[in-house]
């Protein structure tokens, strides 16, 4: 492109023998314009794709539009208002916490179980690692669609439960099983993520710190508490932040499994963003919806990210 | 701080360790009949658990494989088999004839090569720049990437639609191809090539430099040879998550040719009148199969790439 003359003169500077001195101030100049060609695409793309579209959307919570109608009325915060009234909104967002609590604690827990597993000196590892790991590369859609047949009323699961004399529930169409279904079948198809990053945390600990705990006389439970968990911590802090974010806007699953119901059961904050907007036309609104649910994603990072100095050992 | 401190007691642990570990192993082996039988119980009990475990990870790709030759009475049946008992074709034989099944995966093959190639130009580009070059405003443009990351794609994706309508691309690959590459899903690949030519050393541009390269001829020459592993990173990555695409092409497209897979997918379910379940779940497996074929040839390098990453795709 433009930069490629520069190149070329710079390579002449390059060769010019005796001492740089002369030619910095020119290298300087080089420098500055490949950076900031170079860092251009990605640094505008973020402005132009991620940046002004959320400016875009905060002055859009502030007006009724419905491109339906063609209006676009400035309403001030009357938006906002109608979303604290608004009973659907909250309970989506009591829904969104649960789903992204119920998948933390579970997938959290069996992603270091998995892990610890998986670090033992045992033959067959790498290939237990890689069942483990596999649904992650799987298509959500398509792991969700398989699993959609199994969780089915008369579907595989059930059908296993009835041979051994139980009767199971209908699990999406089921108000309380619904967005625990759900859960489940989300932790199955990420949780091998999380194993891999607790593995690699667990390989790196010292094999000498625990063997020197263990002549000191602690117990496996012990030495796992005291010396393994404190050193990986920093791993723990990264996973439940990428684990909870990633949550607070789940949507395929919602979508394709349960479209939010039965009732609001599973309409998490993200789905009614999407049927406020592109169902329902309600452009202004959904917005303002969004306005908020970035604002409970950021605090719940920082949140996240400021408790690290009471558990997190290692700072990195 | 503190961390050197532990890995000042560590080595002097290691030293003890090596020193004594000898005496302590074999004060354990002796008792050899009972030890060994406990070690023996723990491996089964282990191996035990691991299988169980492994079910719901495996068990439904497997079973999707079969199922696409199941007639459709036998999806549910109790109690539920995972092989058919009478094989039937039917399913499969309507997978390209009942939406147009290979036109949406050669979609998401040309989607995602376009944009796993585009991403690795624009993130190495990015990367490089923030970890070796210095320009005026780095860290405060630095500052704008980051805080691109913090923005949910759901949220922005109303004026992205609005512009895209204004444009006249509603209904085209362009907002498909354009977003991925160039919007904040550049983030962490940019994060991946940064990190990654940090840890190039000094020494190899200096080289550089004194054969007469220059800046371009450093980047193009040196660093972007020697990033084969970010470069991996960030593809596997990128051709996963866009292989993989639902939420916005289910927002930019309306026609079924233009829809990638994943979409494609959700869409066996209703319009035909009659339910087509193994048509639906063969044209599932076809998407999946390849991709594990992939995953399982490359598993080791794959596996360790991202956990050294350590970021999610």
């Amino acid at each position: 492109m433009s930069a490629e003359p520069m190149g070329a003169t710079d390579r002449k500077v390059g060769r010019t023998p005796g001492p740089r001195t002369g030619s910095s101030k020119r290298l300087a100049r080089i420098d500055a314009a490949v950076g900031l060609s170079f860092a251009a695409p990605a640094v505008i793309g973020v402005l132009v794709l991620g940046l002004v579209p959320f400016g875009y959307v905060i002055w859009y919570s502030l007006h009724d539009w419905s491109p339906l109608i063609g209006e676009f009325n400035w309403i001030g915060l009357d938006n906002f208002s109608r979303l604290i009234a608004d009973d659907t909104v909250w309970s989506s967002f009591l829904t969104t916490f649960k789903y992204a609590a119920l998948l933390m604690v579970l997938n959290i827990t069996l992603a270091m179980g998995l892990a610890v597993l998986l670090n033992q000196k045992l033959r067959g590892t790498t290939t237990f690692r890689a069942f483990f790991f596999s649904p992650v590369i799987v298509s959500a859609v398509a792991w969700v669609l398989v699993w959609n047949y199994l969780v089915a009323a008369n579907g595989g699961i059930n059908g296993a439960l009835a041979t051994i004399g139980i009767q199971g529930p209908n699990w999406l169409r089921d108000p309380t099983w619904a967005l625990v279904t759900v859960v489940v079948i989300q932790v199955f198809k990420g949780v091998g993520m999380n194993m891999i990053l607790f593995l690699a945390a667990l390989q790196n600990v010292p094999a000498e710190l625990k063997e020197a705990a263990r002549i000191d006389g602690a117990t496996p439970g012990r030495v796992f508490r005291s010396v393994t968990l404190p050193l990986i911590s920093p791993t723990i802090l990264l996973v439940v932040m990428i684990t909870t974010i990633g949550a607070m806007d789940v949507f395929v699953p919602i979508q394709i499994l349960t479209q939010g119901g039965p009732g609001r059961s599973t309409t998490v904050i993200s789905y009614l963003l999407y049927r406020t907007a592109f169902e329902q036309q309600d452009f202004g609104y959904a917005s303002a919806i969004g306005v908020v649910l970035f604002v409970v994603v950021l605090v719940l990072a920082a949140l996240q990210w400021s408790s690290r100095k009471r558990w997190v050992h290692d700072e990195v | 701080m503190r961390s050197d401190v532990i890995t000042a007691e560590a080595q002097g642990a290691a030293g003890d360790v090596t020193g004594g570990s000898e005496p302590v192993r074999s004060k354990r082996t002796p008792d050899s009949a009972h030890a060994r039988r406990r070690r023996l119980w723990s491996k089964i009990v282990l191996y035990t658990l691991l299988c169980v475990l492994s079910i719901p990870f495996i068990y439904p790709t497997i079973w999707m494989i079969f199922a696409a030759f199941k007639p459709t009475d036998e999806f549910f049946q109790i109690p539920p088999t995972l092989f058919p008992e009478n094989w039937t074709l039917d399913g499969v034989s309507k997978i390209f004839t009942v939406t147009p099944f290979a036109q949406q995966y050669l979609n998401s093959l040309y989607l995602a090569a376009v944009i796993t190639i585009g991403s690795i130009i624009v993130c190495s580009l990015a990367g490089y720049a923030f970890a070796r070059v210095r320009f005026p405003f780095a860290g405060k443009l630095f500052l704008v990437l980051m805080s691109g990351m913090m923005i949910p794609g759901e949220v922005t994706i109303i004026p992205i639609f609005r512009w895209v309508a204004d444009l006249g691309l509603m209904n085209t690959h362009i907002p498909l191809i354009v977003l991925p590459i160039f919007g904040p899903g550049c983030i962490v690949g940019v994060f991946i090539f940064r990190q990654f030519y940090l840890s190039l050393p000094v020494e190899l541009e200096e080289a550089g430099r004194l054969d007469g390269l220059g800046r371009l001829g450093l980047f193009w020459r040196i660093a972007l040879p020697l990033s084969g592993p970010a470069i991996a990173a960030v593809a596997i990555m990128k051709f996963l998550s866009s292989f993989n695409m639902y939420f916005e092409p289910l927002i930019f497209l309306r026609s079924e040719e233009l829809f990638p897979v994943g979409l494609g997918l959700t869409r066996y379910q209703d319009g035909y009148g009659e339910p087509l379940y193994n048509t639906q779940i063969g044209a599932t497996a076809l998407t999946v199969i390849p991709v594990l074929i992939v995953f399982l040839f490359a598993q080791r390098q794959f596996v360790e790439g991202l956990s050294r990453t350590g970021l999610k795709g």
